[in-house]
């Protein structure tokens, strides 16, 4: 048997300024909470909440065609512009290209966000990471540039097509009304391609991070209870994903949906939402319009999200 | 009695790792089967093995006489209970059940129906339409119970089903599952980490060590016949005397156990056919209907000894501190193998 004397400890002493005011906070958690949201909170109802909102109030303002002048009495007739055909082919053509970017990103997200979770282990899965979000660290109106030149007649993508004898077969698409254009610098095809190209990270990454909160558990249990793969992935991974997809898809659709500069530099002519809003506010100075055509996005997605949340796309989360 | 699964020196190796390690066992059809050890000793690798989520290294592994190696798990006729439940988070308790139905293509009323009656024989007849995360552990079990039973398997495998429990509702549970494989009379593969568990529930045990089986028993034979030093250890208390003490003590070098509540003080035992061994009692722990006592003896080994406690007290047979000698039969002694 052994015997052993601790030292006996002094009496506690007395608090500093910084143990007091810790003391006072722990008391007050109100005031613990004020001080951790008050700023960034303030920051958000103004900066974010409160613009949208001013926005919202402009796009009834009332803008002379004459005069050029914005006067503040309220009016619909913006909207009722936006139905006009010329404006409404505006709407509709960033909206059929937004949901085509959403959609194909997804379809080309999911699979390399799964192999991120599911397979890619110790340095792939770092490697993986940083090559989906190392094309965002390049300057965007380099990037798209860099596509005319490679969409280009002489550029490379022709090129390589051309060596694999298939030629044929970007001509012939070339001739299909809405994907086609002269060439695939001004096709929608290109716009397509490079739309989803710039978009494609900000859909890997909500999936991937989806993905990562599915229990490999609940995979082996669907197996077990007889699914094969595809059932496994029907019924339980895209399920669970599905909150990543719908996170993702509201990056690429409303980045789409707002993108002024692609449409301008790829594809053939024709004004989106966003080169429509460029043009009202900068050169027409009709804000109210712009305003109007800003709202859209806004609505549409609002629109989406509540579709999503009635398919029960959420029910996961 | 036919053989449902069936190990063929099967060995499963992770890089250099060998997580079972050439096992070769029988379970027979009806049987509760117990896999018994510490962590990482290679019973859930084993359990894995059957369910289809590992495949064997080597070896063969049959199913009902089938080979089973290269098959995925939807294609065999188990079905698991897992360690965590793995209830499905984004579907009711009924959908969960009738899993496994729907994707056969049962019809839905037909699914939904015999989910409820699953749900009914584990006594969750109310519960179909909440959500896994709105039930509590005991009642997540029994869903998953459930979910694993709706399709028939013939054998079903239990991953230390038990583990995430409180004692109360984990002994309760024990023998429902008991009962219930009793009226089913399907073969159930039990994983554990417990031996009090695997000694109450099962007909047989086999002990897991180091990705090795060390002893397949019944738990009598194991309690009272251990194999081996780890099986004298882990299943029951033992004081294990390896080769060097027991010349010591006893004047031969076969290692060998002996129960705590097989010893006694020198003083309650009778002379013959009895051995001696003198100590020291180092402390006394009180346990409600027994005490335990650490004795050093030789010097280093400490020795437990269990005494029933005479109305609830402890009567100690010495002060600590003070020598006490043991004794116990010689039968008592339990010979090892390793």
């Amino acid at each position: 048997m052994m015997s052993i004397a601790l030292p006996i400890p002094p009496a506690a002493p007395a608090l500093g300024l910084w143990q007091r005011l810790g003391v006072t906070l722990y008391r007050h958690p109100g005031l613990q909470l004020g001080l951790l949201l008050g700023l960034p909170l303030l920051w958000f109802l103004v900066v974010y909440i409160g613009s949208l909102a001013t926005l919202l109030v402009q796009s009834f303002f009332t803008f002379d065609d004459f005069t050029m002048e914005v006067s503040r009495e309220l009016t619909l007739a913006n909207y009722q512009q936006l139905l006009q055909p010329a404006n409404f082919d505006v709407v509709l053509r960033t909206l059929s290209m937004a949901s085509a970017v959403t959609l194909a990103s997804a379809v080309l997200a999911f699979p390399l966000a799964y192999y991120m979770v599911r397979y890619a282990r110790g340095w792939k899965k770092g490697f993986f990471y940083v090559a989906v979000m190392l094309p965002m660290w390049a300057s965007y109106i380099v990037k798209v540039y860099a596509w005319t030149v490679l969409l280009a007649k002489d550029g490379i993508v022709y090129w390589a097509y051309q060596h694999l004898g298939l030629g044929g077969v970007v001509d012939w698409l070339m001739t299909i009304p809405l994907l086609g254009g002269n060439s695939l610098t001004t096709s929608h095809l290109g716009r397509f391609a490079v739309f989803t190209y710039i978009w494609l990270p900000f859909m890997i990454l909500p999936i991937q991070a989806a993905l990562e909160r599915v229990p490999l558990g609940l995979m082996q249990a669907s197996s077990d209870l007889g699914a094969s793969g595809a059932q496994t992935f029907r019924h339980v991974i895209l399920p669970l994903a599905f909150p990543g997809v719908v996170a993702g898809s509201i990056f690429t659709f409303s980045l789409t949906l707002g993108d002024y500069i692609i449409p301008q530099i790829i594809g053939p002519s024709g004004l989106f939402i966003g080169s429509m809003v460029y043009t009202m506010q900068g050169s027409i100075g009709n804000m109210p319009l712009a305003a109007a055509f800003t709202v859209v996005p806004v609505v549409i997605i609002a629109l989406y999200l509540t579709g999503a949340r009635k398919l029960g796309a959420f029910d996961a989360l | 009695m036919s053989i449902a699964v069936q190990f063929q020196q099967v060995s499963r190796h992770y890089d250099s790792v060998r997580a079972v390690d050439d096992i070769s066992l029988d379970i027979a059809e009806g049987e509760f089967f117990s896999m018994l050890g510490p962590s990482g000793s290679g019973k859930t690798t084993s359990l894995r093995l059957i369910a289809g989520f590992e495949q064997p290294s080597s070896g063969s592994l049959r199913i009902f006489g089938q080979e089973a190696a290269g098959l995925p798990p939807n294609l065999r006729a188990v079905n698991t209970v897992f360690q965590d439940y793995a209830l499905f988070p984004h579907m009711n308790v009924l959908d969960n059940v009738a899993y496994g139905l729907m994707l056969k293509g049962v019809t839905k009323s037909e699914r939904h129906r015999r989910a409820e009656e699953m749900l009914e024989m584990v006594k969750l007849g109310q519960y179909g339409s909440r959500r896994p995360s709105a039930l509590s552990g005991g009642q997540r079990q029994r869903v998953a119970l459930a979910r694993a039973l709706i399709l028939q398997p013939r054998v079903l495998l239990l991953d230390e089903p038990l583990g995430a429990l409180d004692l109360k509702l984990r002994e309760q549970m024990q023998t429902e599952l008991k009962t219930l494989q009793r009226q089913l009379g399907i073969t159930f593969v039990f994983v554990t980490h417990d031996q009090g568990e695997a000694m109450s529930m099962s007909d047989r045990v086999a002990v897991f060590n180091k990705g090795r089986i060390e002893q397949v028993a019944a738990p009598q034979v194991l309690y009272n016949q251990p194999a081996t030093a780890f099986v004298a250890d882990f299943v029951g208390a033992a004081n294990v005397f390896d080769g060097e003490l027991a010349s010591t003590l006893v004047g031969h070098a076969q290692s060998f156990a002996v129960r705590p509540e097989r010893i006694r003080p020198a003083g309650q035992l009778a002379d013959d056919d009895v051995v001696r061994v003198p100590g020291k009692l180092l402390d006394i722990q009180y346990l409600g209907a027994v005490s335990r006592y650490e004795v050093e003896v030789s010097g280093h080994k400490v020795v437990s000894m269990v005494l029933p406690n005479e109305n609830g007290n402890a009567t100690a047979p010495a002060e600590i501190g003070a020598a006490l000698t043991l004794a116990w039969p010689s039968h008592a002694m339990l010979p090892l193998a390793g």
